[in-house]
């Protein structure tokens, strides 16, 4: 058994449209890595089909040996946690109740053991969620639920982790310390895979990026072979400029557009 | 009001205190009527007077509206779990109606067995699992499903299934006519205590089920993909919630009618209370579904005694303006 995931042309259409084809990676050692790339390049669908939660996907997925769609769900959710973007909720769940959930694959009994409690309590001290436990999920703000919805992943306590765009929401507070504690979660031997908008966290905390662009790899490695100027104005059509911070990493700038040649 | 985390000590005392009002309900609701009774009396001397309307009149009457008022809050919660929706319920969705329509069917055809199976019931949760699948069909677009399509749909399938009821209402004999009133508007009568039997034989399983699975309709209510990546098989689960579902509204609803709003009334103060979480709120929308329902019965007796009003008239002018206050406080949460 193989740790992690390899995908060999892997594929996803919705009705005639390729959102994914052709895609062969291998996500097979511990690390950050950043999938990035501009709107509708297939990021979201690409970790949804490592989710297990794209069937359908053409080609192959596998997750250690096996494909992910003949996983068993509660097996697999023990392995894998998911973040979504964000969470709609219609009922009054605490934020301790949606945390709680992330337990379920580990739950027998009608009630969570003691377990359960400490794993919960653990999450929600490292995304400092324990000051709003109790109350309604509904009447949190967007950051604040954002980091619920993580705590919720992080107490199903799995080596691997696929976030959504985690920081869309987030403070420049709560981004930097998001990214620092899947550094650490990385650094402890797990697998954290997070699409991002965010090129400059993305080159400044991953191990690694892959780039997406009209659904197929654009470029793959370490950040800073993949986020060259002359890419990143390929890909997303922008001119931008790498500079140098004081202590020696580059930072991405950019504010002008291109005229397409 | 803060929400506690459910544990076996909340649970234990949310359907201790849930019970204790059933049992008050069950003691109190026979000895309500026109007619005033002597209990030690129908306990004592069993060809009394006394014993006859509290043995065979009331008793089986408020027992049926409990067990109908049990499976209907729970059939509630269940779909407003499955949807995603607070104010889907089997009467809202138009599976009380489907239910109905398939009850009247069977009457006039005359059909008495299907299957060794009385022919009303078999009729009426094929009625409402044909119009559980319709109403789903014509709101889903894709993997979506807005809130106001699902009513819209529900709606309409009420008014079609009511305009087809009183079109075979008028085609019926005499006989069979004044049967079909009662899939109009419902109505609580008493009944036999095997009907009783049979009526527990067919929503105790779906009730037990329900129950069993209330972790995972904990999170269904949040997403699709939500449970999928704790471990839920979404799929299994719901095809199961909405066969439980069909069952509960199909075998109620061949005894009593459309019964609209107890799905509504009692599982939205229990959120209130006791909070989301479906491992309280399964049993306790049962207990206090079935003591609801008891009393909406026992006020429909006596209201305007000697007369009898529908139970379902009770419930509808209870439930109607509470709907409204939903509809408005929701849509304050939901659009802004």
């Amino acid at each position: 058994m193989s740790f992690g995931y390899v995908l060999s042309a892997a594929g996803m259409r919705y009705g005639d449209r390729d959102v994914l084809h052709s895609v062969s990676v291998a996500f097979n050692q511990p690390g950050l890595v950043a999938i990035a790339g501009p709107n509708g390049a297939g990021k979201s669908t690409l970790l949804n089909v490592m989710a297990g939660l794209r069937e359908s996907y053409a080609g192959s997925c596998q997750f250690e040996s096996r494909e992910v769609r003949a996983w068993p769900r509660r097996a697999f959710a023990r392995r894998v946690a998911v973040v979504p973007q964000a969470l709609r909720l219609e009922f009054p769940f605490t934020a301790e109740q949606v945390v709680l959930m992330g337990r379920t694959p580990y739950c027998d009994g009608l009630f969570e053991s003691p377990e359960d409690l400490a794993h919960v309590e653990n999450a929600m001290a490292f995304t400092d969620t324990l000051p709003f436990r109790t109350r309604d999920f509904r009447d949190l703000s967007g950051g604040e639920r954002q980091r619920v919805i993580l705590a919720s992943a992080l107490a199903q306590d799995t080596p691997v982790l696929l976030l959504d765009e985690p920081t869309t929401f987030l403070d420049l507070h709560h981004q930097v310390s998001l990214y620092q504690l899947l550094r650490r979660l990385a650094a402890a031997g797990r697998l954290i895979i997070a699409v991002t908008h965010d090129l400059n966290l993305a080159a400044t905390y991953s191990d690694r990026v892959l780039l997406l662009s009209n659904g197929a790899v654009a470029a793959d490695g370490p950040p800073a072979g993949v986020l060259t100027p002359a890419r990143i104005r390929d890909v997303f059509s922008v001119d931008v400029q790498r500079l140098a911070a004081p202590d020696g990493r580059s930072w991405i700038v950019y504010g002008r557009e291109t005229g397409h040649a | 009001m803060v929400v506690k985390r459910a544990t076996r000590s909340t649970l234990t005392r949310a359907v201790g205190l849930s019970a204790a009002v059933l049992a008050a309900v069950l003691i109190g609701a026979p000895l309500i009527g026109s007619t005033t009774i002597d209990l030690a009396q129908a306990f004592t001397a069993r060809e009394s007077t006394d014993s006859v309307i509290f043995f065979s009149a009331r008793l089986p009457r408020v027992l049926l509206a409990m067990l109908a008022g049990g499976a209907l809050a729970v059939a509630g919660v269940l779909f407003q779990a499955l949807l995603r929706d607070a104010l889907a319920t089997p009467y809202t969705l138009g599976v009380s109606s489907g239910a109905s329509l398939g009850a009247v069917i069977a009457i006039c055809f005359g059909l008495e067995l299907v299957a060794h199976l009385p022919a009303i019931w078999v009729a009426a949760f094929l009625g409402s699992a044909i119009a559980l699948a319709t109403v789903l069909a014509v709101a889903s677009e894709g993997r979506r499903m807005s809130s106001f399509t699902l009513l819209l749909s529900g709606v309409t399938m009420n008014s079609v299934c009511l305009a087809v009821i009183l079109f075979l209402q008028n085609v019926a004999s005499f006989t069979q006519s004044v049967a079909i009133t009662r899939w109009l508007m419902g109505s609580i009568e008493a009944v036999e205590y095997s009907t009783l039997f049979w009526l527990s034989v067919a929503v105790f399983p779906p009730l037990a089920f329900i129950f069993w699975k209330a972790g995972e309709w904990n999170l269904l209510s949040v997403g699709e993909e939500w449970a999928a990546s704790r471990g839920v098989n979404v799929t299994q689960l719901m095809r199961g919630g909405f066969l439980a579902g069909s069952l509960l509204t199909g075998a109620v609803t061949a005894l009593t009618g459309p019964i609209g709003f107890v799905g509504l009334i009692v599982p939205h103060a229990l959120r209130m209370r006791l909070g989301a979480d479906h491992r309280l709120l399964i049993p306790c929308s049962f207990l206090l579904g079935a003591a609801f329902l008891a009393l909406c019965d026992t006020l429909s007796r006596v209201i305007l005694a000697p007369t009898e009003v529908p139970v379902g008239v009770i419930t509808a002018l209870l439930g109607g303006p509470f709907f409204i206050w939903l509809l408005r406080s929701r849509r304050r949460s939901l659009w802004l």
